[in-house]
């Protein structure tokens, strides 16, 4: 088994394809394999009062190895694309195998006859970018958040960085996927200070051409998160209303779709798995997984068993519609794959949204405010890991923001708490913002107004 | 893992545009891990990962580029690609002689993990699953998993250094699910040392599956968690997660050199209570976070950060060192060849104080009392910082009783730390974790005795 493995910048997948065709032959009978190989390049710019701190540029290769045999199911991976170690990783996975128990419905995704929608997720203009330039982007924006205003009074890091790959999962069952990518992205972490207190922002712009990438609307979007916290003090403990912009919503959100994926509910880790058809959210709320969407940066091809990606609705006017699968929990369901394999080289696929969309309300943002008399608008949330239980619902955050005092805002708080159950935060939806925007992460959100949350202060 | 010569020519070329300073960083890790889910051994992982990351330093600027291909040519090409990106504008052609760092290992281990057969692995999962259930028929799921891996590094650079280690890690894990009428709470417990295969000869299975399982039972019965500012009493062992937060990652150079942590500036200032004396320590054989050499080939030390109140030191690393022309404190971290490192933290724990625990608890009329704590957050700017709570209950007139839903409690670092007002004399570590800072992910372990946080810290429930 011999393979010239290239770097991605040669644009075309045939060498990876023909380097997986050669594991499968390895493939006896009785077994059914799948094999991910996936290469990527990257480059890391930080820069630091007005010099480059580092640069990072890295090729990286991996390759994930999936074998079934009489129901047994055994996984190995490697962080190399050369032979020899691929053939010692098929030996391993084809080792573990022996050891795992049979499960019936163990096995590959197949081939659904489910048509690709294309993407562009390519960009030439990415790999094509020379490093100067990369640098130049850098130090401008370092220099643009640090001019922007005078209470800005340094920056902890601010970074230009691009990745450009490419993989394929090829398998015994007829699955041969290819999907290739490239995007930039800029981002500042500035530190606003007034007398001993010390605020921090983020800003962070993203794409598939290095010019285009919005210096103006990170430099703008830092500055303001850094300094509109200046003052802060902690709030007196009270239920009130608050306001999630769209990039907190869908955090929000992104842990409901964790709660409805069909593995969960087959083990019996999820409050709704009981409860399709039934209103689990107020009538304002309908949320989609759809990463065939074109217009986001999240848009993805084929799902991490290669089945086509699709567009699954979850929640219709806060009815339970359906859960997310994979092709073993969709089997075992007695359903089918719903495209939503998600996985990297070096785990095995697991059920999990993709591109998760909002459907939007009517009222723009400062509606939205302006209809509030007293709540919190939450500027960040902290300890989702470790506050937040998907499986008891429990959910108790940490969060800082602007107070909204007869519909406006009004003084900064911090060092507060949020609490609820995530039950109760979906029905106590009381609107949803008309301000939909495709975030820079990929999702398509909007505001979201809940009401009678636990606020923990002083 | 590299012959020597070749490790010098792979220096030279990297120095070959001019460099402060360049450094080889060599890695070969094996993992390999088995998960049992929903009743049945679901799967058996293996992994395998070699390469190196080389860095050239030109005044302020480092280049950085690594490959998984160790020939030499591929490692000469990594190192022209760092030394093209830390654009150095000199010439070098030093060939540097190079010292072996001599390290003590922090243990021995006994039995390497990948001697032992997996069909012992899978039966310590089975019996957890077994122990876990034969908890109550209020069981009603059951996960655990065991991972072992086992790294070897070498570190060289042009200050003259070869540095060598070998790492090995084993942990096992429980999680289960109990459900009743007031729908599904979750309990978990974990063991993870820097050991082999004998971690099963210390610790049980059935005794973490028991622990897992009853903390999920004792859940169901729990009520909504209180809401605002409350005396804490956290118990021996875990809460050590509270001081990583509170004001570990202030600690670290890098954060503070750049103004980025509230503790920049306070050397020599009271800034905790008088009770608190904290350490990190990399050398503590056997725990989570230790080792022979950092990732720069530092060997690892005990630092003091706070005596009895007063800060002492920051954690540095060798770049930050540098910069202020002293010696690293053995905290230059990554997560792997592909990632530069960074200061990070170790084992850190609080020194053991006179109180007992039942005094400690006695003495306290009301409040909370957290036994498992969760991971955590931290703002290092502003200093406030939140950790979860997985197994609590109310203090009543300096009693436990009822248990409490889980949560997460928020505070201000210094705050915290000077309203400390008594520590126990039952010092423990507890489980292993793993701490993220930009993106990278390093073991860790943390310990404290049972302390009491008088005030500061605000519980995150919904119960008025």
């Amino acid at each position: 088994m011999t393979a010239t493995v290239s770097t991605p910048q040669s644009g075309h997948s045939e060498d990876l394809l023909a380097l997986a065709a050669s594991v499968l032959e390895q493939a006896t009978g009785a077994e059914q394999v799948e094999v991910l190989l996936s290469r990527a390049s990257s480059t890391t710019v930080k820069v630091y009062e007005g010099e480059v701190e580092s640069l990072t540029s890295a090729d990286s290769s991996g390759a994930g190895i999936r074998i079934i045999r009489d129901g047994r199911l055994g996984f190995a991976h490697c962080g190399s694309l050369d032979p020899t170690v691929l053939l010692e990783t098929l030996r391993e996975a084809r080792d573990n195998l022996e050891f795992a128990e049979p499960d019936q419905w163990n096995g590959l995704a197949q081939p659904d006859g489910v048509e690709v929608v294309a993407q562009n997720g390519w960009s030439d203009s990415v790999v094509a970018f020379p490093v100067e330039r990369k640098i130049a982007l850098a130090l401008e924006l370092e220099q643009r958040v640090l001019a922007a205003d005078s209470r800005i009074t340094g920056i902890r890091s601010t970074a230009y960085g691009d990745a450009w790959g490419e993989s394929v999962i090829l398998s015994t069952a007829g699955i041969e996927a290819v999907d290739r990518g490239a995007s930039c992205s800029i981002s500042t972490q500035p530190l606003a200070r007034v007398g001993e207190e010390t605020q921090t922002g983020f800003g962070y712009d993203s794409g598939r051409v290095p010019e285009s990438l919005d210096l103006d609307h990170a430099t703008a979007e830092a500055v303001d998160r850094a300094t509109r916290l200046l003052g802060a003090v902690k709030p007196p403990s009270a239920r009130m209303t608050i306001l999630l912009e769209p990039r907190l919503a869908i955090s929000l959100m992104g842990i409901v779709s964790g709660m409805l994926s069909g593995e969960s509910v087959l083990k019996g880790r999820s409050p709704f798995g009981e409860r399709r058809g039934e209103q689990i959210a107020s009538p304002l709320l309908s949320l989609t997984d759809d990463p065939t969407r074109s217009e986001s940066i999240g848009a993805e091809e084929v799902d991490g068993e290669g089945l086509a990606c699709r567009s699954n609705l979850l929640i219709s006017d806060g009815v339970l519609q359906g859960f997310l699968q994979d092709s073993y929990s969709g089997r075992r369901s007695g359903s089918a794959s719903t495209g939503s394999a998600v996985r990297g080289t070096r785990s095995l696929p697991g059920v999990g949204a993709q591109l998760l969309v909002m459907q939007p309300g009517t009222r723009s943002f400062e509606e939205l405010v302006s209809s509030i008399d007293l709540g919190l608008y939450v500027n960040s949330l902290s300890g989702m890991h470790s506050g937040v239980n998907s499986i008891s619902g429990d959910f108790s955050v940490g969060a800082d923001g602007l107070m909204i005092r007869n519909g406006s805002l009004a003084e900064p708080v911090r060092e507060l708490t949020l609490a609820s159950t995530l039950q109760r935060l979906l029905l106590d939806i009381s609107e949803v913002g008309g301000d939909f925007e495709w975030l820079r992460g990929g999702d398509g959100a909007c505001s979201l107004v809940i009401q009678d949350v636990s606020l923990s202060g002083a | 893992m590299l012959e020597e010569s070749t490790i010098q020519r792979v220096l030279a070329a990297a120095a070959s545009r001019g460099a402060d300073f360049a450094e080889i960083f060599a890695e070969e890790k094996r993992s390999s891990s088995a998960l049992l889910d929903d009743g049945r051994i679901e799967e058996l992982t293996s992994g395998r990962d070699r390469g190196a990351g080389i860095r050239v330093v030109v005044g302020e600027s480092t280049g950085f580029a690594h490959t998984s291909d160790l020939s030499e040519a591929g490692l000469i090409a990594a190192a022209e690609t760092a030394a093209s990106a830390a654009r150095g504008s000199g010439t070098g052609t030093t060939i540097v002689d190079l010292d072996r760092v001599n390290a003590p290992r922090p243990n021995l281990v006994r039995i390497m993990p990948g001697d032992v057969p997996k069909a012992k692995k899978v039966e310590l999962l089975l019996m957890a699953n077994e122990m876990a259930r034969a908890e109550g028929a209020a069981i009603t799921q059951v996960s655990a998993r065991y991972a072992d891996s086992h790294r070897r590094i070498l570190v060289a650079n042009t200050d003259g250094i070869l540095g060598t280690d070998e790492q090995v890690k084993t942990l096992f894990s429980i999680s289960a699910v109990a459900s009743g009428d007031t729908g599904m709470q979750t309990g978990r417990e974990s063991i993870g040392r820097s050991v082999g295969f004998e971690l099963f000869d210390t610790y049980e299975v059935g005794d973490l599956a028991r622990t897992a399982a009853q903390r999920a039972i004792t859940k169901l019965a729990a009520r909504p968690a209180p809401s605002g500012e409350m005396t804490v009493v956290i118990g021996p062992g875990g809460g050590g997660v509270m001081f990583h937060e509170a004001c570990g990652h202030g600690l670290e150079a890098d954060l503070v050199g750049k103004g980025a942590s509230v503790f920049a500036g306070r050397l020599g200032e009271q800034v905790a209570s008088s009770l608190v004396t904290l350490v990190d320590d990399g050398t503590m054989g056997g725990e989570w976070g230790c080792f022979a050499i950092d990732d720069e080939g530092r060997p690892a030390q005990r630092n003091v950060l706070i005596q009895d109140g007063i800060l002492v030191d920051y954690m540095w690393d060798g770049l930050r060192a540098r910069a202020e022309g002293r010696a690293s404190s053995g905290n230059g971290r990554r997560q792997s060849y592909q990632h530069l490192p960074m200061v990070r933290m170790t084992n850190t724990y609080l020194l053991g104080g006179t109180s007992t625990p039942d005094q400690i608890l006695s003495d306290t009329e009301s409040g909370v009392y957290i036994s498992h704590l969760g991971g955590g957050q931290v703002n290092t700017a502003t200093g406030d910082f939140v950790f979860g709570m997985t197994e609590a209950y109310l203090i009543e007139d300096g009693r436990i009783t009822e248990p409490l839903r889980e949560g997460n409690l928020i505070g201000n670092g210094p705050g915290v730390l000077t309203s400390i007002d008594a520590v126990g004399n039952d010092f423990a570590m507890g489980g292993p974790g793993t701490c993220g800072k930009d993106g990278q992910g390093v073991p860790v372990g943390d310990g404290v005795p049972t302390l009491r946080v008088a005030s500061g810290l605000t519980i995150g429930g919904t119960a008025a």
